[in-house]
């Protein structure tokens, strides 16, 4: 094994705050050698991301960091600032999670990374600004000499990661670190940045320290991997040594709890009180359109319209459960409040029970609203912080059954509470007093109490840690069951859609492009997009990803406010033709899937 | 395993810890904020119980003794002014008049205010847009000019010095409850509500009101002193309350002209402004801090 | 950037508009007209006087002759010195304000903008402790409270600065009442400064930019300095306002012949059209002023510019 680039002994990060001091990493040891990829792994409070700023010498002012880190020979933990200057930057590089903050807004891409260059290596302006122009080619960025003078609200999100990284190997350091350099990305943007950051380690000879909270991606990129649990290092091994015989309970419980693509556990069929409701439709929508008005910009510019959904039809069953995929933009969570009338509806039908919603008046539709329910992304954003647990969960109740007293509604959230696994020692609670998880079971409880037949669910563990996810989607396959609801549940992360899913829907820029039976449809895609998105999507099984061959999706997702003309995806399909160009594509049945299966493609039969 | 434990609650307390008695917590370990609370009731109280502290009222005149020195001996702790009137007791019924001021005018700057920017901000789109632009227009205006003028046009009525300082301040409550109210419309909790059927008037009663509090404590704590200053400018201008009824700005004015036979004339009425400003200017300081942690001055 | 600025010029009329509409409704309202304090005059002459002030005409026609006359720089003539107009009252007083006001905004800027940052790079430091407690005084005392207490203690009790008079317009007369106008600005700038400069430094661009290497200089310079003075820049329209507002009381205090004092007396004399021009006259001025910050704060900010 070549000698380690950097090699980190003891290290103890602590913060003294107003509550008392915080032990947030203890006695941590790991080592990155030349060449390699180490990947730093862990749920939110782990100390993962502290670890690194403490190398980096940028913990926040109340941080003190004790231990060692030495970097190419030399000891660098808590160096002075003026030495430490040097070596940041130049000699190991950072990148961060978020590239919409991680850039100066008021400064150009140009004036802030030849910045580095003039710092470093003591450049003259324009000789730093032809260096930028030839690393944002590196990093397949085009029109380089136009993107110097750009203001970063300009690009794109996936090409703003690009100038960061761009800017980070522009002295050519011998250690990238790079904290969750994707969460923050669309998940084929995610896949592009990846492949580029393991084609520059190459080209570059450079060791990278990755750290993310996504198993996936640590399996598809890296060779030793770090797993740590409240500040300590539970695992620490070869990649195929963590991934096959982990040995830390936590590891296991992690490797057992993150959702796979690949998972093809059975799923029960979907439940119906009485037969005769079984082929009923539950919600039908039809050719549902949301276009919003976006006020001009200046007094002279033409208003535009953002068709965020541009002609959605959908069928729900009783008892099923229908998973609804896509990036930003695809207008998912724009069609989940169009179904339940909390945005206007442009055009189109949205039938409840055969009762079209989007036609009612506010009366009728009150009534409607018993039936169908919603759990939001934001868990503590989705309660009100001024009111107890118990008046949030009572809410629906008092609003529907005026004629319960208290001790009956007290009962009655009690043992929804319960139900949802929370104790009734709860009630007199407020939502910021409780975890991520904790607050998403009582927004299911708020959503459950009136019974309803349908629940929307928008994203709804896209904001909690792998093991709670793991907890709440159980948690909502069981409710379905016992109440015989029908869920639509958004997310862009295909993994976990599989799992509950019955049948599987996937969105790009507001159009359906492919519904299909969850086996079906990730087992043989029929749209390029699925496919592509499909292909993206990381798989915690290093043997799994090495072996597969990723063909990266190029290009961004094209702005609402201006969707190319015919089919919407042509601008990034391998096989687009001139009929993509001229022709909305219908959804159609595929001739070889079988009926259920819907694509809406002008080569659907071809590929 | 779970690495979110359902039951981490502390289960000894039976009721919860709102955010109102989270603020408070904060707020006490403020010692500056403590310290100007403690100053500030005290102050109130003296003004209020002025007449029971001293035997003089506050227009008898003793031209026996004219800008005599402090001295607790001879009944005047503050001495007396050109006119041989008792400082000390002036100096409290001038408080009075601050305070009262204060409270008034910041009360009908909050009721405009509030009522204006909650409602350009729930209803939103033409309705705002045409609401702002009057209060962006108002805002452009020299208002401590327009007052003065209003004064000279049609006397120095206490009633109109009320309304037209509560008609100054107005502008920034509005523009503060309008955007709060924008934030809130889009929270994921409002949409919840709406889901469930709730109905608008009680959205707004019991999802919007309460969560619009913290930003108006603030700003009310923050508005008094604002408000005080102003009667306090008009008063020294001359332009304030009548004679012989006084306030502080009245006494400063009175004090500058005595300052150099008499500088206690001066010093004890601007002691007495200053630290009343400065108290209510630390509590809203450490309002904001515990209210609104986003908005932290300090750390 | 063009269309920027068309719109904003645009915005800044309605209330050039409605300020001077008020002013003239209140003038027309006011009790008691430009005669009463005059003894009674014969019927006919009063008459012709009315027709020579043109009180005679419909409303809307002494409304666009206000106008007009505004627009020539006619303000009309002064009720309590009777041979100067207010325009020449104007024009002798302003520059004296101007003079004043100037220095004390540029000298709250350069105080208050460095101070605020000294104290947002030691933050909790003595040094902030120090600059927070002076601004919080700065807020706390009105400027005329503090006006007096100065030349107490600098011209009555050390005797090493006049207390009063603009004598020869020189540095020593200036000092007092330039310190005093500039105070409350350098308490407030300063607050602003070390408030916006803290939460920018708290911001992810400049993480990186200390992931980069950048020394503190080049960190403060290159990337800080700019967005956290944004909110200064926003602020001197109100700051040009209070300025004006305060020099009403200071030039008073000091007894600085300056358009404030003319003010005050008008107010005090019942010169309506004295204290109208004056309030007209400011107004016009802060109306451009802040037009003018508008444009400069769109120029700042990229985000605008598109």
């Amino acid at each position: 094994m070549s000698t380690p680039i950097l090699q980190v002994a003891d290290l103890d990060v602590r913060f003294a705050t107003p509550d008392g001091p915080v032990h947030a990493v203890h006695e941590l040891n790991f080592a990155v050698s030349a060449g390699e990829t180490l990947g730093i792994v862990g749920e939110s409070g782990s100390g993962k991301s502290q670890t690194v700023l403490a190398v980096m010498n940028l913990l926040a002012d109340n941080g003190t960091a004790t231990g060692s880190a030495i970097f190419d020979g030399e000891e660098i933990l808590n160096l002075p600032a003026p030495r430490m200057n040097k070596i940041r930057g130049a000699r190991i590089a950072m990148i961060f999670q978020d590239p919409m903050t991680s850039l100066n807004p008021y400064l150009t891409i140009g004036r802030q990374m030849s910045e580095v260059l003039c710092m470093h290596l003591g450049s003259s302006r324009k000789a730093a600004l032809e260096k930028c122009a030839a690393m944002l080619d590196a990093v397949h960025i085009t029109e380089a000499q136009r993107r110097l003078v750009m203001y970063p609200h300009e690009l794109s999100g996936g090409m703003r990661q690009r100038v960061m990284i761009a800017s980070a190997l522009l002295c050519r350091p011998s250690l990238l670190i790079a904290d969750e350099p994707t969460t923050a990305l669309d998940v084929t943007v995610q896949a592009q940045i990846l492949a580029l950051i393991r084609e520059l380690r190459t080209e570059f000879d450079t060791s990278i320290l990755l750290i993310t909270h996504d198993l996936g991606v640590v399996a598809g990129n890296c060779d030793r991997v770090l797993v740590m649990q409240d500040g300590d290092a539970r695992e620490y091994g070869g990649i195929d040594e963590v991934f096959y015989s982990p040995r830390h309970a936590y590891t296991k419980s992690l490797l057992a709890a993150v959702p796979r693509l690949d998972d093809n556990r059975l799923r029960r069929a979907r439940v119906s009180h009485a037969d005769t409701e079984r082929d009923v439709a539950l919600l039908r929508v039809d050719d549902l359109r949301v276009y919003f008005k976006i006020p001009p910009a200046t007094l002279f510019a033409p208003a535009q319209t953002l068709r965020a959904v541009d002609g959605v039809s959908l069928e729900l069953k009783p008892g099923e459960t229908l998973g609804v995929v896509g990036e930003s933009g695809c207008g998912k969570s724009t069609l989940a409040r169009a179904v339940l009338r909390l945005v206007s509806v442009t055009d189109g039908q949205v039938c409840l029970l055969g009762r079209d919603l989007a036609r009612l008046k506010k009366k009728s539709l009150k009534d409607s609203r018993q039936d169908m329910q919603m759990i939001f992304q934001d868990p503590l954003a989705s309660l009100n912080p001024r009111m107890t647990v118990r008046d949030i969960i009572i809410e629906p109740l008092q609003t529907y059954h005026p004629e319960l007293d208290g001790t009956e509604l007290t009962k009655r959230a009690t043992n929804i509470l319960e139900r949802v696994g929370l104790e009734p020692a709860h009630l007199n609670r407020y939502p910021h007093e409780f975890s991520g998880g904790q607050c998403q079971r009582i927004g299911i409880a708020r959503a459950l109490i009136l019974q309803p037949r349908m629940i929307i669910c928008d994203e709804p563990v896209s904001a909690l840690d792998v093991s709670v996810q793991a907890q709440i989607i159980d948690l909502l396959i069981e409710l379905q069951e016992e109440f015989s609801l029908a869920l639509i549940f958004i997310a862009h992360d295909l993994a976990v859609v599989r799992r509950l899913s019955h049948r599987v829907m996937v969105m790009y820029l507001g159009r359906v492009v492919e519904i299909a039976e969850r086996q079906s449809l990730y087992e043989q895609p029929r749209h390029p997009y699925t496919r592509a998105l499909i292909n993206a999507v990381p798989v915690p099984d290093p043997r799994i990803e090495r072996a597969r061959v990723v063909t990266v999706l190029q290009g961004d997702v094209p702005s609402s406010l201006a969707p190319p003309a015919g089919c919407a995806f042509r601008t990034r399909c391998e096989y687009a033709t001139e009929i993509c160009a001229q022709a909305v594509p219908e959804l159609a049945s595929h001739a070889a899937a079988g009926g259920s299966s819907l694509v809406a493609c002008h080569h659907a039969e071809k590929i | 395993m779970s690495t979110d434990p359902i039951n981490t609650i502390d289960e000894g307390s039976s009721g919860g810890r709102s955010l109102w008695s989270d603020a408070w917590q904060v707020l006490r370990r403020n010692r500056a904020a403590m310290v100007a609370l403690i100053i500030l009731t005290s102050m109130t109280a003296m003004v209020v119980i002025a007449p029971l502290l001293s035997p003089y009222s506050f227009d008898y005149t003793d031209w026996d003794r004219i800008s005599v020195a402090p001295s607790i001996a001879e009944g005047h702790p503050f001495g007396t002014d050109a006119l041989g009137r008792d400082l000390f007791v002036r100096t409290l019924y001038g408080g009075r008049i601050s305070l009262m001021v204060g409270l008034v005018a910041t009360l009908v700057s909050l009721i405009i205010g509030i009522s204006y920017g909650a409602i350009a901000g729930y209803l939103g789109g033409r309705v705002d847009q045409i609401m702002m632009r009057i209060v962006d227009i108002l805002y452009a205006l020299p208002f401590m000019f327009l007052v003065i003028l209003l004064m000279v046009f049609f006397g120095r009525n206490i009633l109109l010095i009320f309304v037209a300082i509560g008609a100054i301040n107005w502008l920034d409550m509005a523009r503060i409850v309008r955007g709060q109210t924008l934030s809130l419309k889009t929270r994921e909790f409002i949409e919840a509500a709406r889901a469930g059927g709730v109905s608008t008037p009680r959205i707004i009663r019991r999802h919007i009101v309460p969560n619009l509090l913290g930003v108006v404590a603030i700003y009310v704590t923050l508005t008094i002193p604002q408000v005080i200053l102003v009667e306090s400018f008009l008063s020294f201008l001359g332009l304030g309350v009548q004679e012989p009824m006084t306030s502080w700005g009245a006494l400063v004015n009175e004090g500058a002209r005595e300052m150099e036979s008499s500088p206690w004339t001066l010093i004890f009425p601007s002691l007495f402004l200053a630290v009343t400003l400065f108290c209510f200017n630390f509590i809203g300081d450490g309002m904001r801090d515990a209210l609104d942690p986003r908005d932290r001055s300090g750390q | 950037m063009l269309r920027f600025a068309i719109r904003r010029f645009l915005g800044a009329i309605p209330t050039l508009l409605i300020l001077i509409g008020l002013a003239f409704c209140l003038i027309r309202l006011a009790p008691g007209g430009p005669f009463d304090s005059e003894k009674q005059l014969p019927p006919d002459i009063e008459a012709n006087l009315r027709q020579a002030y043109h009180l005679d005409e419909p409303l809307y026609q002494q409304f666009a002759r206000y106008i007009g006359n505004l627009a020539r720089g006619d303000f009309g003539p002064s009720f309590q010195y009777r041979d100067f107009s207010v325009t020449e009252l104007i024009q002798s007083g302003f520059p004296v304000s101007l003079r004043l006001g100037g220095f004390a905004m540029l000298l709250a800027l350069i105080v208050g903008v460095v101070a605020g940052t000294i104290a947002a790079l030691r933050q909790n430091s003595s040094s902030d402790h120090v600059v927070m407690a002076v601004s919080m005084t700065g807020i706390s005392i009105p400027n005329f409270v503090m006006a007096p207490l100065m030349i107490l203690v600098f011209a009555v009790h050390l005797g090493w600065l006049p207390a009063g008079g603009l004598g020869d317009g020189g540095f020593r007369n200036m000092l007092l009442p330039v310190i005093s106008l500039a105070l409350p600005q350098i308490a407030f700038i300063s607050r602003l400064t070390r408030g916006s400069m803290i939460e920018v430094l708290r911001s992810n661009y400049i993480r990186t930019a200390r992931a980069q290497g950048l020394s503190t200089r080049a960190i403060i310079f290159t990337h800080a300095l700019k967005p956290a003075l944004l909110p200064v820049v926003s602020y001197l329209g109100p700051a040009t306002a209070a300025v004006i507002t305060g020099s009403v009381v200071i030039e008073q205090i000091f007894g600085v012949p300056g358009l404030g004092r003319y003010f005050v007396q008008g107010a005090l004399n019942r010169d309506y059209t004295l204290v109208m021009g004056v309030v007209v006259f400011y107004g016009i001025l802060i109306i451009v002023f802040n037009f003018l910050v508008d444009l400069i704060y769109g120029f700042l900010d990229p985000r605008l510019k598109v």
